[in-house]
């Protein structure tokens, strides 16, 4: 399976750096930085506090490795929810800090923001994470403007294959959309990760 | 790449009813539910709903209007449509597997919550096999939703599709569901991170958690430079891979040059990176190619002639792979490892490889290759027209401070060769000898005493005879051969005859 290299990948990394291996770590930021530091700033629109947040996050993978499970799937996913959990909260943070401060509109208008924020941020990961085919063909017809037609021809598949593709990219990306309990107002953590940070 | 500002699906647009549906915090079906149909609002183009127009955003029926946020769409349920991504395991297409991979972390925060739309729904088998009233089937019709909401099908299609959605309450669900998702897309944003960023988060990393297997710090240069040349990689696209980059360096004390690619210089760094591999032990990137003298220019050649055609951005995979061992290697090695010797080739082509040898100690070897990463790293960026900043302060003084080590042996090889003049007086080994002073200006930079009559001397301020001052950049360049000896010095006092011995020399550590 194809699948299997990347997991070992994920799992020796988690043994290097719980043997406290400081290579590991700048492998780790190589291989994850951008990803981070993507996500926190689409989250806050703010290239400082997306600094923040990716020093945050790796400061707690570096202090929790063993927090990583690799049966519930890759490190890159884990990763990327603490970069997501973190800078939502930060943002819920600052604009309840704003809130309180008397500044402009509503708690539902706080909430409306948070959740667009985030949406915005899970669709990014869905889409560099989703299969290439998919990502392609939406990128043809989407960035391209090429209908399905000239996008099954760009790609060498039959039209039916590029109306597929069309279909599933788009309902992997719709999920984007699904609210996650870690946005709730309350934030219980339900899931066990990133409560540490 | 700037970005556009994403048109916003929630916008109170005022474009239709649904729009009280969008802000279902849990996304949860609208009352509507499955069951009863629900026709889509036409779609709305950021212009006609007079909303602010983003620039440069697609046509403008595509930045699609307000939406419910319809759930129970039969998520990739459908034989069609592969495995559903919350059925990744056992998948047999692997595609869907990976698919299952895509959202696997936005499935796990759902996991306790609604767990809307991420589950299975099968198709409620409306109208399967009717035909619309255009010959188009419930099937071909549903399978054309995703470019339907693209706005990629035909004019006759979309009216079909259109049509369709009034009577079909799934087919209607998931068209508002997928036109919403289209408002998520966006150009992918390419956004810089700042090198300094990598250093401030591990510092802070390893500041709370000290690691058991630190890195020596004569290889934190060579970490940081390689990181950075790895980023400015990242960046290139294909085609700029084979931007053509001349190589430049002093030889018989004139500038020569060499022409080759953006993947000619990453092969050129592995090649000789691989010295220093080779030398750990580790297995020699050149293999069975490798040349039986272990020189930094025999060893590029012999790589750029192993290979029938010319480098390509594959080579990037195995020098980074490279860079990481080393990194490693060294690191558990520990920092007493530093002493161990790295062979650099002959050092006397007469005597040839049965001669002496020119060595480095593994912690210099490493200054010398992280000097080198970046020095080829500008020579990439100029080739491919972007910003390269100097390393950082503490590692600029790291390569300025073995350059000038290096300086004392160099002088005394160009003296033996009549290039440089002779010796002045006799200097006892570790006695103070005559001595030129180097002021390297700005941070990093600092002051060495160059013994010039002999190696063995020490420099001394007592026996100063000439001093020169120039920026610490600028130094190094001139020690990459990129910069002529007699355009180098800012400013130069005393012996001229020594000031001009020094630069010959600092130029003549430069080789491809």
């Amino acid at each position: 399976m194809p699948k299997d290299a990347p997991r070992r990948w994920d799992r020796r990394m988690q043994q290097r750096l719980a043997h406290g291996e400081a290579a590991a770590l700048g492998e780790l930021y190589d291989h994850f930085a951008s990803l981070v530091h993507g996500l926190a700033h689409r989250v806050l629109g703010d290239v400082a506090a997306a600094d923040r947040i990716t020093r945050e996050v790796f400061t707690h993978v570096w202090e929790n490795p063993e927090a990583y499970d690799p049966k519930q799937g890759p490190l890159r996913s884990w990763i990327a929810m603490l970069a997501h959990q973190q800078a939502v909260r930060r943002l819920r943070q600052t604009e309840s800090a704003a809130l309180a401060r008397g500044g402009e509109g509503t708690t539902e208008d706080l909430e409306r923001t948070v959740r667009r924020a985030s949406a915005a941020a899970r669709a990014d990961y869905i889409v560099t994470a989703m299969p290439a085919p998919l990502r392609a063909a939406l990128e043809l017809a989407y960035f391209q403007r090429r209908d399905y037609r000239q996008t099954a021809a760009d790609l060498g598949v039959t039209e039916d294959e590029a109306r597929r593709r069309l279909r599933l990219g788009l309902q992997l990306l719709s999920t984007a959309h699904d609210t996650a309990p870690s946005e709730e107002p309350t934030d219980t953590g339900a899931h066990g990760y990133g409560r540490a940070l | 790449m700037t970005r556009p500002d994403q048109p916003d699906p929630y916008e109170d647009d005022g474009t239709g009813p649904e729009d009280a549906a969008a802000f279902d915090p849990a996304g949860r079906p609208g009352p509507s539910g499955s069951g009863a149909p629900r026709i889509p609002a036409p779609r709305v183009s950021v212009e006609d709903s007079g909303g602010p127009l983003p620039e440069g955003w697609g046509t403008p029926e595509r930045g699609a209007g307000g939406g419910a946020s319809g759930a129970g769409a039969d998520l990739g349920a459908g034989p069609d449509a592969g495995a559903a991504p919350g059925a990744g395991a056992g998948a047999p297409d692997p595609e869907a597997a990976a698919a299952a991979d895509a959202t696997a972390y936005a499935r796990t925060e759902s996991e306790a919550g609604t767990g809307a739309g991420a589950g299975a729904a099968s198709d409620g088998g409306v109208g399967m096999g009717a035909r619309d009233a255009d010959g188009f089937d419930h099937q071909v019709l549903k399978s054309l939703l995703g470019a339907w909401a693209l706005a990629a099908c035909s004019a006759q299609e979309s009216m079909a599709v259109e049509e369709h959605l009034g009577s079909c309450g799934p087919c209607a669900d998931e068209a508002l569901r997928l036109r919403e998702a289209v408002g998520l897309l966006h150009p992918e944003e390419s956004l810089d991170l700042d090198p300094g960023l990598r250093t401030r988060v591990l510092e802070s990393c390893l500041g709370r958690r000290p690691p058991r297997i630190p890195l020596p710090e004569w290889a934190a240069p060579y970490d940081a430079e390689t990181a950075r040349l790895d980023a400015l990689l990242q960046d290139i696209g294909d085609a700029e891979w084979h931007a053509p980059v001349r190589l430049r360096w002093f030889e018989d004390d004139r500038p020569v040059s060499r022409k080759t690619t953006v993947a000619g210089v990453i092969a050129h760094l592995l090649a000789v990176d691989g010295l220093v591999g080779t030398a750990l032990g580790l297995q020699d990137p050149l293999g069975p190619e490798a040349p039986p003298v272990p020189d930094p220019t025999r060893r590029t050649e012999a790589y750029w002639r192993a290979s029938h055609f010319p480098p390509t951005r594959a080579v990037r995979g195995p020098w980074r792979d490279q860079t990481h061992e080393l990194i490693r290697t060294v690191s558990f090695a520990g920092g007493g490892s530093g002493r161990l010797a790295v062979e650099y080739g002959i050092a006397d082509e007469v005597a040839g490889a049965d001669g002496p040898r020119v060595e480095l100690p593994l912690r210099d070897s490493m200054v010398e290759r992280a000097f080198e990463c970046w020095i080829h790293a500008e020579d990439i960026a100029e080739a491919v027209d972007y910003p390269y900043e100097p390393p950082s302060p503490r590692h600029l003084h790291h390569m300025i401070d073995l350059a000038a080590r290096m300086l004392p042996t160099t002088l005394a090889e160009r003296r033996r060769s009549g290039r440089a003049a002779p010796s002045r007086e006799l200097v006892a080994a570790g006695a103070p000898g005559r001595s030129l002073r180097l002021e390297v200006e700005g941070v990093g930079g600092g002051e060495w005493f160059i013994p010039l009559d002999s190696p063995g001397a020490s420099g001394s301020a007592e026996s100063e005879v000439a001093h020169i001052a120039l920026d610490g950049v600028e130094f190094c360049r001139l020690a990459a051969g990129h910069v002529a000896p007699e355009e180098a010095a800012a400013g130069q006092l005393g012996d001229r005859e020594a000031i001009r011995d020094v630069l010959f020399a600092a130029a003549s550590l430069s080789r491809l």
